[in-house]
């Protein structure tokens, strides 16, 4: 067990757990920040993605010990009434099924519209293909990240 | 305007209730369950009974309606309160949705799957919105002393036109509450719908986008344990002894043991599928600390003997023999081509299909392969549960609450009413979580530490538990006549543990000399419904066939189907034949209209389908195109006729969703075993579609008539196997018969990390 600070979402805090618990748990376990989810705990499905220092980032592969005074942000802390240009764009769309990889999916296409402005289909495509939906959203998920990239502009 | 009976059925019937501080409650009531004083109205009888009616009208006038049926991503929880506010008459958004708990004693069918949830929901909905709206006139009737037949009623506004009248539904909700429901009461015309065949957000689509902890894997409560399983590694084997004294002394690790999930005596019904009936347990503080102590418990394995299960499921009371063994897919798929050779049981026959097949032009037979699924849910198997002496208090996500609770029953010794399940919203389903294994691990947990807890499967545990889409085969023959006539049909289908044959579908009834017939074989493999059941795979495989077989008989796909169809019509063969020959020819032929048919673009490659299943019709084209030896699905286009269509953007969106996971399966799909092993286990290995196999364009026509609705999460899967390989087959000259077709066409595994 080791003491680290973390701040997440604009908010320093300090927590003691084992030095190599993944991010992802941390949030869940400790920090009830459940909207980052498990899909797979091996970077496959994208489900657990946050931003560490504004990059997207795979949160179940991500030892606490390494992110420790860097910048997280969680699906919980992208805006602060859920009005972030990409959210507003998925409630447009009304793209969730499920809904349970979504948060994955909005933290990646946030940061990826943070780094390209305006995507093309097949960059979309590209940088999203690490979030797998299993309700098949593919089409409406890329319809409003181009919804997104247009308000945001 | 059609008067209705308020009976809903011999089980239920609505009743009314005054609400604590006033206003109304309807709600259905068992009749078994109350008492000759209960009837009419009444206090709430019991602290669930605000969280347990269809429609809450506040005297402040908040209506608040129950979404009775699981939500797994179909969005029932928006589409069937829909109905009830259009029924009742209110402004959709002036009212707030609220999943119901499970209570088999005020809901008809809390159950989601088979495509059933608006369409055997579509008329309990409409009574229970068109009975609370008559109780409301009867309460200003006599409020007014006026007829209630001179009152009318507008979002959630009583009027008395002749005098200027007029009050809310939360004025005269409470006293609507004390007199008696109805016998009777006026639909709406359904060209007066406002609410329903317009489009409507997802009620819970906030929550989603912003995280709120929706899922059954986000629960948390004062004192809950984590608890995980370890089940045997593969199927055939179980538990023979557990050193878990390394596991025990790791940080955070409160017990290991070995848990018996159902007695040996119990007998199942058609949900209780259970792979495993002993698993190893850790339990402790923590997720990470329980995964970690996971791996360090040391189990050894051994081979089970075979036994013999009674399943009183659909068929009836039944001993099913669990085989012992190791089963591997190359030893299914000898058995199975030997299978196929033979004769099997005759599920149909019309005519004289041997005579006619000797005296063909034309002889076509072909033979399809389709391999194990994995339903691979986003959010992992998991269950809460907090069981005392007196009682289970259980919350996870189930499709089929009301059939594990005659396991739960029996494994935890409680009483069927001393078990409360709430509804957790489903990080998909898919058929998987039909199947309340998980409820009875975790209540059984919860009950052995004497500890809430909540049980989570990693995603490895998840994708190698079993409960799979069966492996299938089919044989299809043919024969034409001098005039490429189809004179005979012949389908003889098979699978482990069973078969896909659905005799009387399209195009039995089409044909004069007809055979159809099945067979199974024996596994220890699990298996499950997987969205369409047995449609998913014979709708590709005989749809595939259909264009091989136009073909050969020089016709075009769509119009050799038409004029098959126009057969059934006109002079059907036989009896049972359960499709309506006009509304499949309806989808088809708005398909031709709507891709362009005949117009193929330039480099494109071009595929149809067309399939009946779940009560709703479907015909897709695909176009694909190959870049660098890779398909791209540029476009589909399907049309559906699904009867009204409650909130079209939805249904879209949910008919997007069938497409898209077709193409996904008919490329990837699949689930292999090598004694026992299931060869994959997380995603790195289950190939699934990803965004860049996602279609560039999805089109969805909905046939408009007013036939009454049937669902959408199903239908719309079947077909796209077999679009897909009509497709491939115009871009590769090459017919596909074994699924997952990616693995005969040179497509390169897309990488998948960031």
């Amino acid at each position: 067990m080791a003491k680290i600070n973390l701040n997440i979402n604009g908010k320093d805090q300090v927590v003691d757990v084992d030095p190599k618990t993944p991010l992802l748990w941390v949030l869940r376990d400790h920090l009830d920040l459940v909207g980052t989810k498990y899909g797979c705990g091996m970077a496959q499905c994208g489900a657990c993605t946050v931003h560490l220092d504004g990059n997207a980032v795979r949160s179940c592969v991500m030892p606490i010990s390494t992110v420790a005074n860097k910048k997280i942000v969680t699906i919980e802390g992208l805006s602060k009434d859920g009005d972030h240009p990409v959210q507003e764009a998925w409630l447009k769309h009304d793209v969730a099924q499920c809904g349970y990889c979504q948060a994955g999916q909005i933290m990646n296409a946030s940061a990826l519209l943070k780094k390209n402005p305006n995507p093309t289909d097949e960059e979309i495509a590209t940088a999203m293909n690490g979030n797998i939906c299993r309700c098949a959203t593919y089409v409406r998920i890329r319809e409003a990240i181009k919804t997104a990239a247009v308000s945001l502009r | 305007m059609t008067k209705i009976n308020t009976t809903i059925s011999r089980r239920s019937f609505l009743k009314v209730s005054v609400l604590t501080g006033g206003g109304m409650m309807l709600s259905f009531n068992s009749l078994a369950t109350l008492s000759p004083s209960s009837e009419g109205a009444s206090l709430l009888p019991d602290e669930w009974s605000e969280l347990n009616s269809y429609i809450k009208i506040g005297a402040n006038g908040v209506v608040t309606l129950m979404s009775p049926n699981p939500e797994f991503g179909s969005n029932v929880k928006t589409s069937m309160p829909m109905i009830l506010a259009e029924e009742l008459d209110v402004d959709w958004k002036n009212v707030t949705v609220e999943q119901a708990d499970f209570f088999p004693k005020r809901f008809d069918r809390q159950f989601t799957g088979g495509s059933q949830g608006i369409r055997l929901g579509w008329k309990p909905l409409r009574n229970a919105g068109a009975a609370a709206r008559q109780m409301l006139k009867d309460a200003a009737a006599k409020t007014w002393n006026v007829a209630a037949s001179e009152i009318t009623t507008e979002n959630g506004v009583l009027y008395h036109k002749s005098t200027g009248k007029k009050a809310s539904y939360g004025e005269m909700a409470t006293l609507a509450a004390t007199l008696p429901v109805p016998k009777e009461a006026p639909f709406k015309d359904v060209k007066d719908f406002k609410i329903i065949r317009t489009s409507r957000l997802n009620v819970d689509g906030k929550k989603i986008v912003t995280g709120k902890p929706l899922f059954g894997i986000d629960h948390k409560a004062d004192g809950m344990l984590i608890a995980m399983i370890v089940h045997p590694p593969a199927f055939g084997m179980t538990v023979k002894s557990v050193d878990d004294a390394a596991a025990r002394s790791m940080p955070g690790i409160k017990d290991v043991f070995v848990l018996k999930t159902l007695p040996d005596d119990y007998e199942r019904n058609g949900f209780d599928v259970t792979t495993y009936t002993e698993l190893v347990v850790v339990a402790g503080n923590t997720t990470w600390e329980v995964m970690n102590a996971k791996k360090a418990v040391k189990v050894e394995w051994e081979e089970a003997k075979e036994k013999t299960i009674v399943v009183n499921g659909w068929g009836g009371k039944q001993n099913v023999k669990i085989p012992a063994g190791l089963e591997s897919t190359a030893g299914h798929l000898s058995k199975m081509a030997a299978m196929s050779k033979q004769q099997a049981n005759i599920l149909r026959k019309d005519g004289d299909p041997e005579t006619a097949f000797k005296n063909a032009k034309k002889v076509l037979e072909r033979t399809y392969i389709a391999p194990y699924l994995a339903h691979n849910c986003m959010e992992p198997v998991n269950c809460f549960a907090h069981v005392t002496a007196e009682k289970a208090e259980i919350y996870g996500p189930i499709q089929a609450p009301e059939s594990i609770t005659q396991a739960l029953s029996a494994r935890l010794g409680l009483p069927k009413e001393k078990i409360h399940i709430r509804l957790a919203r489903m990080g998909g389903g898919f058929g998987l979580r039909a199947y309340g294994h998980h409820f009875v691990e975790a209540a059984a947990i919860s009950q052995k530490l004497n500890a809430p807890v909540k049980m989570v499967y990693t995603r490895e545990d998840d994708m190698t538990y079993g409960i799979y889409r069966p492996t299938y085969t089919a044989t299809y023959r043919a024969a034409l006549d001098e005039n490429n006539n189809l004179v005979a049909f012949h389908v003889r289908g098979g699978g482990i543990p069973e078969h896909p044959v659905a005799a009387n579908r399209f195009p039995a009834g089409a044909v004069d000399n007809y055979l159809a017939e099945g067979w199974q074989l024996d596994s220890n493999i699990t298996i499950g419904a997987f969205r369409a059941p047995r449609s998913n795979f014979i709708a590709g495989a005989e749809q595939s066939f259909l264009d091989e077989l136009a073909e050969l008989a020089g016709k075009d796909p769509i119009e050799f189907r038409l004029e098959l169809l126009e057969r059934a019509k006109n002079k059907p063969v036989g009896e049972k034949n359960d499709y309506d020959p006009d509304r499949y020819a309806g989808v088809l032929k708005l398909v031709r209209e709507k891709s362009k048919w005949g117009e193929t673009p330039k480099g494109i490659s071009r595929g149809v389908a067309a399939y009946f299943c779940h009560n709703s019709y479907v015909a897709e084209v695909i176009d694909l195109e190959i870049k660098q030896n890779k398909p791209i699905v540029n476009n589909v286009v399907a049309a559906v006729d699904c009867g009204i269509v409650i909130n079209p953007d939805a249904a879209a969106n949910m008919s997007e969703g069938g497409i898209v996971d077709g193409i996904g399966n008919a490329f990837f799909g699949e689930m292999t075993f090598k004694n026992g092993v299931p060869d994959k286990n997380n995603f790195h290995q289950y190939r699934m579609i990803r965004h860049q196999e996602a279609p560039k364009k999805i089109e969805i026509h909905f046939v408009q008539n007013d036939q009454d609705p049937t669902g959408l999460g199903e239908p719309l899967f079947p077909p796209v196997f077999a679009a897909i390989a009509n497709a491939l087959y115009k871009a590769t000259g090459k017919r596909y018969y074994n699924q997952p077709f990616g693995k005969d066409i040179n497509i390169q595994p897309s990488p998948s990390r960031m």
